[in-house]
């Protein structure tokens, strides 16, 4: 007998597979989810603008602040490199928008529906996207912080000490990397990426803002607390200048920015398995 | 074996989801079986799109469930080997690449990368495969999502208004790829609202209305019970035409433009009736009533978003 040229019609027998694919079944795990979070965070365009705008913003800043004030002498007990403290600060919204993107951007294009239904799994899904924007966004601005240190001290010259190189370029970068992942916390509960950007610069900026018009003597406490716990005044604690003397050290700033993190992506997690897509 | 391990079997019981006030799906109960395309019908808004996000965990059902293979969706650890789905072409992000959507879909459930160039290759987008798909046609966009849809190479595919807005060569083209992945033995659920579209792919109906189940019947039944056969008779003489076909015992309705319908009676009898009182006819003709009528009146109670059939006046 010949094969025939065409194959058979299907025929249905109860309790026989339908359909058995030859590609191999093999267990996916949170690595898998990594690396498919790593090919949509490297695919596009956001990414490299965000990215490559929080390097120019503070790798510029501080060497022009550094070329500028060659010739002027820097308070006693001042490090040079902690003038790379106002190029971070203005670092820190392109990240914002990074860790807010890369989540609401999601929900925005109806990408999150392709999303969940190849991983259905909610929590897999934000932790991946959370470790590795964290771990980009961390490499990134080391590099940044590094080259700027570096960039002014040989402008400048003086020495620096070991821990406060530490501080400004690991601390910060910790920081800066913890304060995006808050971001991609609050995109995650928000949804909505114009949004969930103001809530995010609204917390970096408001308590700052806020303490700068308590004048009132009763408010004076208050005033004290939100000048020494506002983000810009814990990111100027990594480089040996904080706004008061009482407020945190630089590692008990990247843990509370840690408490605060896990407390919303703890949040976001439980949120997401309730609603709808 | 049970019913509920068949492999590729889809179980829908009980469903019913509530948006607030209002109820998008009520009480439904089906199931989709393996080696056929299954057509979801229903009106626009009857609650097709609503049940898929229900079926792939997308959306909580407010009641009732759904199992895969006799699990849970969410059980499905690498869901994309088992269903293949596509709701919506446009649910991507579009600054990306074809290549980059389909890679990062089968890197989530560990599929061989060599997958996404073979899947580009059945679509068709081998050429524009590094292009962002935001300047896709519908078309073309409509082959990324089926190209995502097979990459798991699934058991299972589900299909929500696949040619909604295709051309003729993309319909025929989809038509004849969901027949052929029913053929391979695979379940092929598919949604639209036009009967028409239904009646050249699916071997079985689920037909809903207002979220509720109107009929869930195999293709051939549905046309055997809803194609009704009636004659058209339209005559100058249309007084006297009706007073010999009452004496004769056949009911005869007055359609549109002077027309008369007749069920029931042959196109021979008639004539050969009006020949034997010398009435003359303009018309005598067969007429099959189309599946597309059929599945409007089957839906007719339940249509959420009637045409208005004139406008209402303007009242001064
Ligand atoms: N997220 C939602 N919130 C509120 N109401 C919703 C939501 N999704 C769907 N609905 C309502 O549920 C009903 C069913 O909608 P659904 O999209 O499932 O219909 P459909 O059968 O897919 O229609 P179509 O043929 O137009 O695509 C509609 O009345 C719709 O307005
Ligand atoms: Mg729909």
């Amino acid at each position: 007998m010949t094969t025939p040229s065409t194959p058979a019609p299907y025929q249905q027998h109860p309790g026989v597979p339908g359909y058995v694919s030859p590609v191999p079944l093999r267990r996916a795990t949170l690595l898998d989810a990594l690396a498919s979070e790593w090919t949509k965070i490297r695919s596009v365009r956001s990414t490299i603008w965000t990215l490559g705008v929080m390097v120019v913003l503070v790798v510029g800043f501080g060497a022009l602040i550094a070329l500028a004030l060659r010739s002027v002498d820097l308070p006693e007990g001042e490090s040079p490199v902690s003038l790379g403290f106002v190029g971070v600060l203005l670092g820190i919204i392109p990240v914002i928008t990074l860790g807010v993107m890369t989540i609401a951007s999601e929900y925005g294009t109806g990408m999150i529906r392709t999303t969940l239904t190849a991983c259905p799994s909610r929590a897999r899904v934000l932790a991946a996207k959370g470790i590795v924007f964290f771990l980009l966004t961390f490499a990134i601005t080391l590099v940044a912080t590094a080259l700027v240190s570096a960039a002014i001290s040989g402008i400048l010259g003086g020495s620096t000490a070991g821990s406060v190189w530490l501080g400004a370029t690991v601390g910060v970068s910790a920081y800066v990397a913890l304060l995006g992942l808050l971001a991609l916390g609050v995109g995650s509960l928000v949804r909505h990426s114009a949004g969930a950007i103001t809530i995010m610069i609204g917390v970096v900026l408001l308590p700052l803002v806020m303490a700068l018009f308590m004048m009132s003597e009763g408010l004076r406490d208050v005033q004290q607390f939100l000048l020494e716990y506002s983000i810009p005044s814990q990111l100027a604690i990594f480089y040996g200048t904080p706004m008061g003397e009482d407020g945190p050290t630089g590692w008990e700033s990247l843990g509370l920015m840690g408490a605060l993190v896990a407390l919303v992506l703890g949040l976001a997690f439980l949120v997401q398995h309730k609603r709808d897509v | 074996m049970s019913a509920s391990s068949v492999a590729g079997m889809i179980e829908v019981s009980g469903l019913t989801k509530r948006y607030g006030e209002k109820v998008a799906v009520h009480g439904l109960s089906f199931h989709v079986s393996p080696g056929i395309v299954t057509g979801f019908l229903g009106p626009n808004g009857a609650g097709k799109s609503t049940t898929m996000r229900m079926m792939l965990d997308l959306d909580h059902p407010t009641t009732g469930r759904v199992r895969i293979d006799g699990k849970r969706y969410a059980e499905l650890r690498e869901p994309l080997k088992y269903v293949g789905a596509l709701l919506d072409a446009k649910a991507l992000h579009g600054g990306r690449s074809a290549y980059h959507h389909l890679l990062c879909l089968a890197q989530s459930n560990g599929i061989p990368a060599s997958r996404v160039g073979e899947v580009l290759d059945v679509v068709g987008l081998t050429a524009v495969a590094n292009k962002r798909s935001k300047n896709f046609s519908l078309g073309m966009g409509q082959r990324l999502g089926i190209a995502a849809a097979l990459l798991g190479d699934p058991e299972i595919l589900m299909f929500d208004e696949p040619v909604n807005g295709l051309d003729p060569e993309g319909i025929h083209w989809i038509r004849n790829l969901m027949k052929s992945l029913a053929a391979q033995g695979r379940t092929v659920f598919v949604s639209s609202h036009l009967m028409s579209e239904m009646a050249l792919t699916a071997d079985h109906l689920v037909v809903i209305g207002q979220g509720r189940l109107l009929a869930d019947t195999s293709m051939a039944e549905f046309i055997r019970t809803n194609s009704r056969s009636y004659v058209r008779l339209r005559s100058p003489q249309q007084e006297q035409l009706l007073d010999v076909l009452h004496r004769a015992g056949i009911t005869a309705v007055t359609a549109g433009h002077g027309a008369l319908e007749v069920d029931g009676v042959g196109a021979e009898e008639l004539g050969e009736l009006a020949a034997r009182h010398q009435i003359v006819l303009h018309e005598l003709s067969p007429q099959q009533a189309s599946l597309e009528e059929a599945f409007m009146q089957l839906t007719a109670e339940s249509v959420e978003y009637h045409a208005h059939a004139q406008p209402t006046e303007w009242r001064t």
